[in-house]
């Protein structure tokens, strides 16, 4: 029953990292792929119907989290204190960014709400990245199961890291560099014309970067957190999880300059998936290690609810579930296709067309 | 008293305080919405849809804010509250997490096409996406009112060996009596501010003899929804709350009325400052034996006084609670009496041409939102210093590791942040009252 939980947990994250992912990765480009305003409305309108509810993964497996191992989420929210605040600081501008752009036609508000929502949405990737990293690298928990971060201390591992340390900042490059490619095959495959040429050429440009970190990360994990590997060692199956990954990393690098976007955008959202999976399959049981000693870590065994909690759950979750996915293949079977956008058209107006 | 403590206890309050003011209308304006596009579709009535696109736009601003404001309050939980998480996690993890399956996918999903889909859905489908919005808003809100009802009274829960909270009864939860009379009496709360806020919007347009057509509408649907509902927070869903307190948390009740001293036939305390040192009420106007009356149906009923409890366990503010409650039931009277008066003059086909009741209707635009952060506040100032109720002291419940200056850090920040968020979302409303229900949408991306 634990082990459920603890798969349906990794899966609602991981859905939540490749759809928000690419509405945080078109932040990333934005102001770089879009020059003029009807091209910027076009890269929002992109990501506009989609990315609210693309958020609400991220409060559903916060939910879920909470409800199936009540003792993780407390331990690691207090824990994060000040970097999951930051987050949260960072979504907040992000969402006004995105939604109140276009209610006034004005250039320098608009310019405005445009450099919040890309700035947010950069920090929101290396922020990501960095949290992932530290869940990965372990941290310093006490006997009663709690600890407390700082943001930085002395950028090296040990008992007492901060948030950010090398190995750390290395996985929130990772992400960013990740997100980057992802949002710019999204936007490749929305739009047209220069806002889609570009997207494409930023994407094919980043890709061996986005090759080199992954490949320093891994390296970096296996020194990192050496027992990672035992489940690799003792389930050969897992294997296929980095075999997936660079796979999807050859499919993105071979589809992207010859316009296949689709493909493209498939392939990094199965290396993003790849990337996730293969953290959780390696650290199984444990959800959080303790820089401390194994002795406290938290397991999926010492975290979770009542087992007649969690099999009420399984039922509700489910019935949820499906509702969800029913939406959402509604929502974007609505809004399929490529966005268009007219020159001409004035603020005012683009709502009437979009509608 | 622990300073760290008393952060976090401001964090929470200050954010769910500010939070509030955004659902309230989008919960309250959803119905009013759903019923101006009904008539719009069952009379294929173009002023009716154009006041339903009208405040669809404002509901839209509304509801962003709402969104926002609202990611701070699950994660608080775990940040600032982590050992309330881990105790309490197993139980009310249930509806929080329902929320998200169950409410958010729904809300977030159909909120875009309601929004934004005008022009490619049917008028028909259009309809629908507006009921799916109301809806999940509506389950939102149920989820959250389950989860503070069983602070407020823990049912449907066993006590683990290391005395955490485990899920006995699913059902239990879910159909917790004291969380269908909150429901009950919150939506209705937020129905009130709905409709105060569509009712004044409509009256400011007649008064400055701009937008006539769509501002009787307005004035018309805020005044039949806000008679109703006045009517019904009264009775029966405040009167059920009220013998819910007066049974299962006596302390609270004693706070609330600041009744020192337990006796038959108590008196109702209808102003009057309290002075918890010598125990007494400063300058009361009371109503003899009403309280006793109002809570058990007797006039000689005993009702508990502070003195009867122990000191340790009375509501930790006693002023502020009372406070509270007085203001929350003085407005929710007075707006009984305005809407009363309001809905006679438009039985009379007088209301139109009243400038001074149109006058009352536009003032009372902050006032709902007063008497429901005050309702909010009896609530759960008045559940203190408990955190469960009879459980878990909220002094038991906050994050140990989070030091006080860290909460200052982030208070500070978020204190910041609101401010800025308020300023913009008056702007932005302001500007489309200004632009008016004719306007074209510009609600886009």
């Amino acid at each position: 029953m634990e082990t459920l939980w603890f798969i349906i947990v990794a899966v609602m994250l991981t859905a939540y990292v490749v759809l928000d992912g690419f509405d945080i990765g078109a932040g990333i480009i934005y102001l770089v792929v879009a020059k003029t305003d009807t091209e910027r409305r076009t890269v929002l309108r992109a990501i506009g119907p989609v990315w609210d509810g693309n958020e609400v993964w991220l409060l559903a497996a916060g939910g879920t989290l909470y409800f199936a191992f009540p003792q993780l989420y407390a331990s690691s929210f207090s824990g994060f204190y000040l970097p999951l605040m930051m987050v949260l600081w960072l979504l907040m501008l992000r969402g006004i960014g995105i939604e109140f752009r276009t209610l006034i036609p004005s250039g320098i508000w608009k310019n405005f709400f445009d450099a919040i929502f890309s700035l947010a949405s950069i920090l929101l990737a290396i922020f990501f990245g960095a949290a992932l990293g530290n869940v990965v690298r372990g941290v310093p928990l006490g006997p009663e199961g709690y600890f407390f971060e700082p943001l930085w201390t002395n950028w090296h591992l040990g008992p007492h890291p901060g948030i950010l340390d090398w190995y750390t900042v290395l996985t929130g490059l990772v992400a960013f560099v990740a997100l980057l490619f992802h949002g710019a095959m999204y936007v490749a495959v929305k739009t047209s014309g220069d806002v889609a040429t570009r997207a494409r050429g930023l994407a094919v440009l980043s890709w061996p970067a986005l090759f080199f970190l992954t490949i320093c990360s891994l390296v970096a994990t296996y020194f990192v957190h050496p027992t990672m590997m035992n489940n690799y060692r003792n389930h050969l199956i897992g294997l296929l999880v980095p075999a997936v990954v660079f796979a999807s990393l050859g499919v993105m690098i071979w589809a992207a300059p010859k316009l296949k976007d689709k493909v493209a955008f498939s392939a990094s959202a199965l290396y993003i998936s790849g990337m996730l999976v293969g953290a959780a399959f390696g650290l199984y049981p444990t959800v959080l290690p303790a820089s401390t000693g194994p002795a406290y870590s938290l397991t999926i065994y010492n975290t979770a609810a009542g087992r007649h909690g969690l099999s009420v759950g399984l039922a509700w979750w489910v019935l949820g579930a499906a509702l969800a996915l029913t939406y959402f293949l509604f929502i974007y079977r609505m809004f399929k296709g490529k966005v268009q956008v007219e020159e001409n058209e004035s603020s005012a107006s683009a709502g009437a067309a979009a509608g | 008293m622990d300073s760290a403590l008393i952060i976090h206890r401001l964090h929470f309050a200050f954010t769910v305080t500010f939070h509030y003011l955004f659902p309230q209308l989008t919960m309250g304006l959803a119905p009013l919405i759903v019923y101006l596009k009904t008539v719009a579709l069952r009379r294929n009535d173009p002023t009716y849809d154009q006041a339903a696109r009208f405040w669809a736009r404002i509901f839209g601003i509304n509801f962003v804010i709402g969104v926002i404001t609202g990611i701070p309050m699950e994660f608080q939980f775990g940040t600032n509250w982590s050992h309330f998480s881990k105790f309490a996690g197993g139980v009310i993890g249930q509806t929080l997490a329902m929320e998200g399956m169950f409410a958010f996918f729904l809300e977030s999903a159909f909120l875009g096409l309601f929004l934004y889909g005008e022009k490619r859905l049917t008028p028909k489908q259009h309809w629908w996406s507006a009921v799916a919005v109301f809806l999940g808003s509506w389950l939102s809100g149920f989820f959250i009112i389950a989860t503070d009802a069983w602070m407020q009274h823990p049912v449907g829960y066993n006590r683990a060996a290391d005395g955490t909270f485990e899920l006995a009864s699913f059902w239990q939860l879910l159909l917790n009596p004291w969380a269908w009379w909150q429901y009950a009496h919150n939506m209705s709360g937020a129905v009130i501010t709905g409709a105060f806020v569509m009712v004044s919007i409509g009256a400011f347009y007649l008064l400055s003899k701009q937008h006539l057509e769509p501002g009787r509408i307005f004035v018309k649907t805020g005044v039949i929804a806000g008679l109703i509902f006045t009517v019904l927070q009264l009775f029966p869903t405040g009167d059920q709350q009220g013998k819910l307190i007066a049974l299962h948390q006596p302390a609270t009740l004693a706070g609330m009325e600041a009744l020192f001293e337990g006796q038959p036939g108590a008196p109702l305390v209808l102003v009057g400052q309290p002075d918890v040192d010598k125990r007494q009420i400063d300058n009361p106007l009371i109503v003899p034996k009403m309280l006793s009356f109002l809570t058990y149906q007797r006039w000689e009923a005993q009702v508990t006084g502070l003195d009867q409890i122990p000191q340790e366990n009375w509501p930790s503010n006693i002023p502020l609670l009372y406070y509270s409650y007085h203001i929350m039931v003085g407005l929710g009277t007075i707006f009984i009496a305005i809407m009363l008066l309001a809905g006679v003059l438009l039985w009379n086909r007088k209301l139109f041409d009243a400038r001074w009741m149109l006058w009352i209707l536009l003032l009372s635009l902050p006032f709902p939102y007063i008497a429901n952060t005050a309702g909010w506040m009896t609530a759960e100032i008045g559940r203190q210093p408990w955190l469960v109720y009879g459980l878990l002291r909220t002094a038991d419940g906050y994050s140990k590791t989070v030091s006080a200056g860290n909460g200052w850090f982030t208070l500070l920040g978020f204190m910041g942040i609101y401010t800025v968020l308020g300023i913009l979302f008056l702007f932005l409303v302001r500007r489309e009252i200004e632009r008016g229900p004719l306007a074209t949408s510009d609600v886009s991306h």
